[in-house]
């Protein structure tokens, strides 16, 4: 197993690259997800007010 | 059946968008989790590069993914022009912060692999430089955005620099054949057919399409979330208005 995180000598090269990529389209996802989830908060709030100004 | 028009009812957008996420996300996830699994403990080293071959199964995607979505937004911007469809513009504001990200990915592990294999983390050659050139493209459209307030000028702005930046996307992919270049030319996308392996093909592709479906799910999710805010900024000026909203 140890020889597999090895990655022959490369290990200082190839899990990092997986770590970027990886890491940053999560964070990424996970912002967009957040992102969404408040913009649904915002607009149910405008329409309640919206239904109590009528 | 709804015509591709009837979408720019964003109800009935948001509808059609939460019925395909699942038959979106659940492929990606499959393909990049198979495709992980052949990356990393079934497709063998590579005889001349050894395991930073592994590095391929990440690089290549994020770099096919960055063109991908370039010419994505270039299109979109061009419907937007010609058959005003608003969701056009909202699809081309909000494909450009996912290019950029495979973008920065592509560089990034391109210099990761180039450390080891030619001895420096970059090189001013036309493969890297054009992709670089890509990233600036993508910073600029999303400025422009950014920087006018009126949605229909910003889209008409910044959809004439995604078209006119466009030229870049045809350099970047021709640039190892019509430059000497330190960067390896095309092994999958060829006349004469791919020349690697099918063991290192199969994880390849499926990185890919697991890549390319999850480009779907994410431009769907800030699809979503833009027509939400510009529904909210339509209710706060109707609100200050004193007027009803409408969807």
């Amino acid at each position: 197993m140890s020889g597999f995180f090895a990655m022959g000598g490369y290990a200082a090269f190839v899990w990092p690259a997986y770590a970027a990529a990886f890491g940053a389209i999560g964070v990424f996802a996970w912002r967009s997800l957040a992102a969404r989830a408040r913009a649904r908060r915002l607009v149910a709030q405008l329409e309640a007010a919206e239904g109590q100004d009528r | 059946m709804a015509s591709f028009q009837s979408f720019a009812n964003p109800a009935r957008f948001q509808a059609f968008a939460s019925k395909l996420m699942p038959w979106l996300a659940i492929p990606a996830a499959l393909c990049i989790g198979i495709g992980l699994v052949l990356a990393l403990f079934v497709s063998p080293p590579d005889y001349q590069q050894g395991e930073t071959v592994r590095i391929m199964y990440i690089h290549v995607p994020a770099a096919w993914l960055s063109l991908f979505c370039y010419t994505a937004m270039a299109a979109a911007s061009a419907w937007g022009f010609i058959a005003k469809h608003p969701l056009a513009d909202v699809a081309a504001k909000e494909t450009a912060p996912i290019g950029a990200v495979f973008t920065a990915l592509a560089l990034l592990t391109g210099s990761l692999w180039g450390k080891p294999m030619w001895g420096a983390w970059w090189v001013w050659d036309a493969r890297l430089t054009s992709e670089l050139v890509l990233f600036f493209l993508y910073l600029g459209y999303m400025a422009v955005w950014g920087a006018i307030d009126e949605p229909g000028r910003a889209a008409r702005a910044a959809g004439i620099l995604a078209i006119a930046g466009f030229v870049n996307v045809p350099i970047i992919h021709f640039s190892v054949q019509w430059w000497h270049t330190q960067h390896a030319a095309a092994s999958v996308f060829r006349m004469d057919g791919p020349t690697i392996y099918l063991s290192m093909l199969w994880p390849l592709g499926l990185m890919a399409l697991g890549f390319t479906l999850l480009y779907g799910v994410l431009l769907i999710i800030r699809m979503q979330t833009e027509i939400l805010l510009r529904r909210a900024r339509s209710l706060r000026l109707r609100a200050a208005a004193g007027e009803p909203a409408s969807a």
